[in-house]
C-alpha cells in the first residue's frame, strides 16, 4: 500500500513490526554460526574479597568443557575497560577489570569463563570451579562507603572515587540575603533498566583474514568496536560490531561489558565461534545499575516565592566500578538540578561513591530523575511554607521564552556546557492542567474518601537531547530504483527503521516504502555514534538531511550529463528528475551508476524537550498502597517524526517512572548480597498496575539548533515521575503530617512513614 | 530420550535430555526462534506457547512434557502473506517497541480471545499480568487486544472497544 | 540458568509412582513443575530423579458430594475456576484460587503441587487449613488421612515422607447462610501475598457468631488458624467494634517472618487491618 506525501509527522505503522510480530526477530540468542561452542561466566558469590586463587582444572576435565579461563589466561595486566563518556585522569583507577584478578568487588564479578559444548553443561562445569579468597568487610551502603572503614581501592585511600562541582552565579551571597531557606536530605534508591532480552555476545575469529566479527552489538557499537580492537591489540577495522534485534536498552545495555572483551578473547583463542547469553540471574547482577543517590540540600527564595539559589552536597553510589558511562548521572543529577526553572545561583557539589555493589551506568534519565525528585519535594515544602500555590510557585519560577537559550550550571573538572534551548515551558503548564482538570481535581487535595487519602501534585521538567558530536549515514540508490539508507543510530526498540526512514523519504521527496533503514552495525558506515541521550532521530535524522542534499545533488549531476544541460536547470521530486524542456528520467532510470551519498551531522548543542506532568493518588493508609487514580504528562517534542512511536516512547517511560518510584528496588544487605535478584522479588511493573495513564506530545517550539527542528523525547516520561508522585502522596498525607523524602513508596514504606509521624505527634 | 508432538500443524520427533526445557527445544532444536527467553523462572511470560490450547510457560515445561501434545507458538500463529487481525491490532497501536515480549503477548492474548473473546479490559490486563513488558507501558497492547476481539468467533462488532 | 541433570520417569499408575520415589533417594514428584522447575533453575535443588505424574488421570477429579467437595490433587487452578458449582458449593475456595499467580501457571499448577510445596503464603495451603480439609496422602506403607492442620511444618516443609504423594483434598461441606470473607495483601496482582485472611462463621438466630474459622497466610512459617480471634468472635453479635477488637487481636496473634519486603510490625498491622476487612466482608458491614 502506498503512503501519501510526506512521511514525517504522520502515525505510519512501523516496518520492523512485521518481522516482530511473527517472531522473526533476529536477537542474538537467536544467532549461531557453524561449531559453536558456549560461555558461561562464573560469578563472585561475594562482595569483598582478596583473591588466592582459582582452580578451574575440575571443571576443565568435565567432558563436554573445552575451557576455563581466568585472569593468568588473559595476561598481565587484565586489561580494564575505559571510561567512554567525559572521561578524565581521576576516573582511571576506578577501571573495571575485564575479569577478577587480584580482587573481588561485587557479587556478580567475572571470576572465569567456562567454554563447553551446551550452557548446560558449562553451568554443571561451574560447580567445580574452586575459588580460593580471603574475604573482606563489605561495603553495601552509602553510610558504610562514606566511613572509609573498609577500602574498594586501598591505594586511593577513600571510597570516593571524585567530586564533581557544578556551579553557577554566587549562591553564597544570595543565601545571605535570602528571606527564606529550607535544608532538606533526600534519597533515591537503586534501581535500574532490566531490559526484557538479557545481554549476549556471539563472536567469530577468522584466523585466515585476522578479523573478528561480533554479534549482539547496540547502543554503541563503534565505540565498543574501538574499545575491543584496542583491548585485543587490533587495528579497528579488523574488528565488525553487527547489530540485529535487541530487545530494550533504556541505556543500560550496549555498553562496553567484561563478556565483551571475554567472548570475543575465547573465541580467538579457541579457533571456533563462542556465544554467551547472559541469564535472568546474572542480569540482575551484571547489568549496569543505576540511582542509588543521596542528598543533602538548600533552597534560598524571596518571600514571593522566587527561588534565588540552590545548594548543597550530593552522593553517588556508583559501584564497584567506573563503567564506561559511570561518570554520567553524578554530573547530571548537580548539573540539571534546576530543570526548567530560572535558579541563577546554583553550587552543588557531587561526590563519587564506590561500593561493593553491581557497578552503574546510564539509566534512562540519568540523574535527572534523582534531580527532579530532589527539586520538586523541595519546591513544595518551600511553597507550603511561604503559603504559596503549588501551581504559581513553578509558574513564577520557570525560565521565560525570551531568555533562551538560558545556561545551565557549569560542571567541572570535566566540563558540559549546555543552554536550554527553546520553549514555552508556562503554556506547556497550562495544557497540562487544563488536561488533568486541575480544578476539579485540587479540590480533594488531602480529602479522606472512602478510607482513601487523597493527593494532586504538578512538576515541570526538561529532557535533554541530541547530545553530540555527530551522527553519519549513507544513502544508496538501488538499481530498482529504491533507496537504502544506511545510518550510525542503533536500534533498541524505539523504531528507528521506521522513524528515520520518514526523514528519509521526505528529504529524498520518495513514497516511504521505496525506503529501508540498515542501522548500528560498523559495516554500514565509516563511523557512528549510536543510540543514547535521546539522540537518534535529531543526530541520525540530520545526517540522513545532509545525506540526501548530497544525493540529490549527484542525481541532478547524472541526469543533467543524460539531459545534456547544465545541473542547476534540472529539478529532482516526487522521484523524477526534470530537464527544462519537460523531459523525466526516474530514479531507476538513473540507478546503477553507483549513486550514494554520504552525509554527517555535527552538534554540540543540546534540544530540551520539555512537559509538565500531574499525578492524582489515594492512599491507603492502614496498608500504605497508593492508587494512581490519574496520570496526565504534557510534553513538548519541538518536531514529531511519528506521532505514534513518540507516545509510546512516553507511555513507557511514565510506566518504567511508575515502577522505579512504587515497585523496583535492588536491595543489598550489610555483605554486599543482592537481595531482589529475580522477577520475583525485584517488582516490576504489570499490565494491572498503571492503568490509568494519559500522555499528550505537542510540537511547539522546534529546536533551533538542528535542520529538522525536533528534539530527543525517549527519556522525559520517566524523568519527573518520582518527584510528581512523592509531592501527591505527601500531599495526601498532609493531616498526617507525613512528608516523603525518600523512594519508593513501597506500602511498608509509607505505613512507616505514618507511624513515625504518629508517634512523633504524639511525643509532642 | 525422543519426544514427538505437533508443531504448528506439523509432527516433530527431537532426541532430548530429561533437563532440556520446551522452550529450549523449540529455539535451538526445531529453529523456532520466536519464543523467546526471557526469566528461566517462570515470571516474565516470554516464552509463553499454547499446549492443547492452553497458554503454558514453555520454560517451565520440559520437552519430555510435550509429548503427543499440539504446541502452537506464535510461528503457527503467522501467516506468510499478511499479518493477521491480532498481529494487525498490534500494530496499529503500537503494542510493540522492541518485541521480545510479543510472541508471548501473542500467544497468551489468542489463547485468551480464543476463549473469551468478550473479555473486558479488566479482564485482558488481569490475563496479560503474566507477561511482562519494559517498553509499552501495557497500555497499547491493552488496546489492541480489545480491538482484536471482533476477530474471534462470539467477539463484539468491530468498533466496540468496551 | 540451565536445569541440573535428572532422571526422568513417566509411571502409569499410582503404585508405580510411589515405588519410584521410594526407589530413589531425594526423587521427586513432577505435576505442574510450576513450583518445582523455578527452583531447580536457580540449583536450589537437584532431584536426582523426576516422576512425572502425567497419566495418572484419576488425580484428576472434582467430586460433589453431601460430605463436601474432593479435589484431586492434579486438579489445576484453572479447573477450579472453569468448574462453576464451586461458586455455591465451596465460595471462599473459590475466591481464594482466585489470586494464585497468573494465567499460565493456571494452566499448569496444581492443587496437591500447592499442598507439599507448603509456601507459608501461597493461597491452597491457606484455605485448607483454615476450612479443616483433610489431606488423603498415600506411600509405600499405604493410605493415611492428614489434617491440613498437622500437614505443615514450615517453609516448604510437611509432613509428607520421601515415597509419598498427595492423592486428594477433601473439603467439608460448606454450610447454607454461612458468611465469609478474604482479604489479601500483595504488591502486585498474582504476587505472593504480603499476608492474607480467610475467615467463615455461622449465625444463629440471634445472629450471634458461632464455628468461627480465622485462617491467616503470609503470617507466619507456615499457615494456621487465629485461635485467639475465633474465641473473641464466637457468641458474638458481627458488629463494628468487635470486629475492630478481632482486628487487633489477630495482629498480636501472629508471628510474621521479617524480610525485605515487610518488617514484623508491618506484617502484623496488615493482618489487623486484613482481618478487619475481611470481617466487615462477611457481616455485610461497609
Amino acid at each position: 500500500m502506498t503512503v501519501a506525501f510526506p512521511a514525517i509527522g504522520r502515525p505510519i505503522e512501523r516496518v520492523e513490526d512485521l518481522r516482530l510480530l511473527r517472531g522473526r526477530g533476529r536477537y542474538v540468542d537467536d544467532l549461531s554460526c557453524n561449531s559453536q561452542l558456549y560461555a558461561v561466566v562464573l560469578r563472585s558469590s561475594v562482595a569483598h574479597g582478596r583473591i588466592r586463587k582459582i582452580d578451574g582444572a575440575a571443571a576443565r576435565a568435565m567432558p563436554g568443557v573445552h575451557a576455563v579461563f581466568t585472569a593468568d589466561d588473559i595476561g598481565e595486566p587484565v586489561p580494564t575497560i575505559p571510561v567512554r563518556l567525559f572521561p578524565c585522569p581521576e576516573h582511571e583507577p576506578f577501571r573495571q577489570p575485564v575479569i577478577a584478578a587480584t580482587k573481588i568487588r561485587y557479587v556478580g564479578e567475572p571470576l572465569a569463563m567456562v567454554v563447553a559444548d551446551s550452557p548446560a553443561i558449562g553451568e554443571d562445569a561451574l560447580e567445580l570451579i574452586d575459588v580460593d579468597m580471603d574475604s573482606l568487610p563489605a561495603v553495601a551502603s552509602h553510610q558504610a562507603s562514606r566511613e572509609n572503614g573498609s577500602l574498594l581501592f586501598e591505594a586511593h585511600g577513600s571510597n570516593c572515587a571524585l567530586h564533581y562541582s557544578i556551579s553557577k552565579g554566587e549562591p553564597d551571597k544570595a543565601f545571605a540575603a535570602a528571606e527564606y531557606t529550607r535544608r532538606e536530605k533526600f534519597y533515591v534508591h537503586r534501581h535500574t533498566g532490566i531490559t526484557m532480552e538479557p545481554r549476549g555476545v556471539l563472536a567469530e575469529w577468522d584466523a585466515a583474514t585476522g578479523h573478528m566479527t561480533v554479534w549482539g552489538a547496540t547502543k554503541v557499537p563503534f565505540a565498543n568496536r574501538r574499545i575491543l580492537a584496542k583491548l585485543m591489540d587490533l587495528p579497528e577495522d579488523a574488528v565488525d560490531m553487527i547489530e540485529g534485534d535487541t530487545g530494550g536498552s533504556f541505556g543500560v545495555r550496549g555498553e562496553f561489558f567484561p563478556e565483551d572483551f571475554l567472548v570475543p578473547f575465547a573465541a580467538r583463542r579457541l579457533g571456533r565461534p563462542v556465544k554467551w547469553t547472559e541469564d535472568r540471574r546474572e542480569h540482575f547482577l551484571a547489568i549496569s545499575h543505576a540511582r542509588d543517590v543521596a542528598c543533602d540540600i538548600e533552597i534560598a527564595c524571596r518571600r514571593d516565592g522566587q527561588v534565588l539559589a540552590l545548594r548543597g552536597e550530593v552522593w553517588t553510589d556508583v559501584g564497584a566500578y567506573l563503567r564506561t558511562a559511570g561518570a554520567i548521572s553524578p554530573r547530571n543529577v548537580g548539573q540539571f538540578i534546576t530543570g526548567p526553572y530560572q535558579i541563577e545561583n546554583v553550587s552543588i557539589d557531587v561526590a563519587v561513591q564506590l561500593s561493593n555493589k553491581s557497578p552503574s551506568g546510564t539509566y534512562r534519565g540519568p540523574g535527572r530523575y534523582e534531580a527532579d525528585f530532589f527539586r520538586e519535594r523541595l519546591f513544595d515544602l518551600a511553597a507550603k511554607d511561604l503559603g504559596i500555590d503549588q501551581v504559581e510557585f513553578r509558574r513564577r519560577n520557570l525560565v521565560p521564552e525570551d531568555r533562551m537559550p538560558y545556561a545551565l550550571p557549569t560542571v567541572a573538572p570535566v566540563p558540559n556546557p549546555t543552554a536550554l534551548d527553546s520553549g514555552a515551558y508556562a503554556l506547556v503548564l497550562d495544557r497540562c492542567l487544563a488536561e488533568a482538570r486541575w480544578e476539579d481535581k485540587i479540590k480533594l487535595q488531602g480529602q479522606l474518601i472512602d478510607g482513601r487519602y487523597h493527593g494532586v501534585a504538578v512538576v515541570c521538567f526538561i529532557e535533554g537531547g541530541a547530545a553530540g558530536p555527530k551522527e553519519e549515514a549513507r544513502i544508496v540508490l538501488e538499481t530498482d530504483g529504491s533507496l537504502t539508507v544506511y545510518v550510525g543510530s542503533s536500534a533498541v526498540g524505539q523504531g528507528v527503521e521506521t522513524v528515520l526512514g520518514q526523514i528519509a523519504a521526505d528529504a529524498m521527496d520518495v513514497p516511504f516504502e521505496s525506503i529501508r533503514v540498515r542501522h548500528g552495525s560498523t559495516t554500514y558506515v565509516k563511523e557512528g555514534w549510536g543510540s543514547y541521550h535521546s539522540r537518534s532521530t535529531v543526530m541520525g535524522g540530520s545526517a540522513i538531511l545532509a545525506a540526501a542534499e548530497e544525493l540529490k545533488a549527484r542525481l541532478k549531476d547524472a541526469a543533467a550529463k543524460r539531459f545534456n544541460c547544465a545541473a542547476a536547470e534540472v529539478t529532482i521530486g516526487e522521484a523524477i528528475v526534470r530537464a527544462p524542456d519537460g523531459r523525466t528520467l526516474s530514479l531507476q532510470a538513473l540507478a546503477g551508476h553507483d549513486l550514494s551519498a554520504e552525509g554527517i551531522f555535527a552538534n554540540h548543542r543540546h534540544t530540551y524537550s520539555y512537559g509538565t506532568h500531574v499525578a492524582h493518588v489515594a492512599v491507603d493508609s492502614r496498608s500504605g498502597h497508593v492508587e494512581l487514580i490519574d496520570y496526565v504528562a504534557v510534553e513538548d517534542a519541538g518536531r514529531i517524526v511519528n506521532p505514534l512511536t513518540l507516545h509510546g516512547q512516553a507511555i513507557g517511560a511514565i510506566v518504567q517512572g511508575l515502577g522505579g518510584t512504587f515497585l523496583e528496588d535492588l536491595v543489598y544487605d550489610e555483605s554486599g548480597q543482592l537481595l531482589t535478584a529475580t522477577f520475583a522479588d525485584y517488582m516490576v511493573p504489570l499490565a494491572t498496575d498503571f492503568p490509568n495513564i494519559k500522555a499528550i506530545s505537542l510540537q511547539l517550539r522546534p529546536s533551533p539548533f538542528n535542520p529538522l527542528g525536533a528534539k530527543g523525547a525517549g527519556e522525559g516520561g520517566v524523568i519527573p515521575v518520582g518527584g510528581v508522585v512523592a509531592n501527591a502522596v505527601s500531599a495526601a498525607l498532609a493531616s498526617l503530617k507525613v512528608e516523603v523524602k525518600e523512594l519508593p513508596l513501597s506500602p511498608p514504606k509509607i505505613w512507616r512513614l505514618i507511624q513515625d509521624a504518629k508517634h512523633s505527634r504524639s511525643a509532642d | 530420550m525422543v519426544v514427538t508432538f505437533n508443531l504448528n500443524g506439523n509432527p516433530v520427533e527431537v532426541e532430548v535430555e530429561g533437563r532440556t526445557t520446551l522452550v529450549d527445544c523449540l529455539r535451538h532444536q526445531l529453529g523456532q526462534t520466536g519464543t523467546h527467553v526471557g526469566c528461566e523462572h517462570g515470571v516474565c511470560g516470554a516464552c509463553t506457547v499454547l499446549v492443547d490450547g492452553e497458554a503454558v510457560r514453555a520454560c517451565l515445561t520440559l520437552a519430555v512434557q510435550a509429548e503427543g501434545v499440539q504446541v502452537v507458538t506464535v510461528e503457527g500463529l503467522s501467516r506468510e502473506e499478511d499479518l493477521t487481525p491480532l498481529q494487525k491490532a498490534f500494530r496499529k497501536h503500537h503494542a510493540l517497541q522492541c518485541g521480545f515480549c510479543t510472541p508471548g503477548m501473542l500467544t497468551t492474548a489468542h489463547a485468551l480471545l480464543s476463549n473469551e473473546p468478550t473479555a473486558d479490559a479488566d479482564r485482558i490486563r488481569e490475563v496479560l499480568s503474566g507477561n511482562i513488558c519494559r517498553c509499552t507501558g501495557y497500555i497499547p497492547i491493552v488496546e489492541a487486544v480489545l480491538e482484536a476481539r471482533s476477530a474471534y468467533p462470539g467477539g463484539p462488532p468491530a468498533g466496540d472497544a468496551k | 540458568m540451565k536445569l541440573p541433570r535428572f532422571d526422568y520417569a513417566r509411571p502409569k499408575t499410582l503404585r508405580e509412582a510411589i515405588g519410584l520415589l521410594g526407589a530413589t533417594d531425594g526423587a521427586k514428584l513432577l505435576a505442574g513443575g510450576q513450583s518445582l522447575i523455578p527452583v531447580m533453575a536457580y540449583r536450589l535443588a537437584a532431584p536426582p530423579l523426576l516422576v512425572d505424574i502425567c497419566d495418572l488421570e484419576e488425580l484428576t477429579r472434582i467430586t460433589l458430594s453431601r460430605s463436601g467437595v474432593s479435589l484431586g490433587a492434579r486438579v489445576r487452578w484453572c479447573d477450579i475456576e472453569a468448574d462453576k458449582r464451586l461458586q455455591e458449593a465451596q465460595p471462599l475456595l473459590v475466591a481464594m484460587i482466585s489470586h494464585v499467580a497468573h494465567y499460565q501457571i493456571r494452566n499448569r499448577g496444581t492443587v496437591g503441587g500447592s499442598l507439599a510445596h507448603a509456601d507459608p503464603a501461597a493461597e491452597m495451603p491457606g484455605f485448607a487449613v483454615t476450612c479443616d480439609v483433610e489431606l488423603v496422602v498415600m506411600g509405600s506403607a499405604g493410605q493415611r488421612i492428614v489434617a491440613a492442620r498437622e500437614f505443615f511444618l514450615g517453609p516448604l516443609e510437611t509432613v509428607l515422607r520421601p515415597d509419598e504423594i498427595i492423592v486428594e483434598a477433601r473439603i467439608p461441606a460448606w454450610q447454607p447462610g454461612r458468611r465469609w470473607g478474604f482479604e489479601e495483601f500483595a504488591r502486585r496482582r498474582g504476587d505472593f501475598a504480603l499476608a492474607g485472611i480467610a475467615v467463615f462463621f455461622d449465625e444463629d438466630a440471634a445472629g450471634r457468631m458461632s464455628n468461627a474459622h480465622v485462617g491467616a497466610i503470609g503470617a507466619a512459617s507456615y499457615p494456621r488458624r487465629l485461635v485467639a480471634v475465633e474465641d473473641l468472635l464466637n457468641g458474638q453479635n458481627a458488629t463494628a467494634e468487635v470486629i475492630e477488637a478481632a482486628g487487633q487481636a489477630a495482629g498480636e496473634a501472629v508471628d510474621p517472618m521479617d524480610d525485605l519486603h515487610g518488617s514484623v510490625e508491618y506484617r502484623r498491622a496488615l493482618v489487623s487491618t486484613l482481618t478487619e476487612r475481611a470481617l466487615r466482608h462477611a457481616a455485610g458491614l461497609q
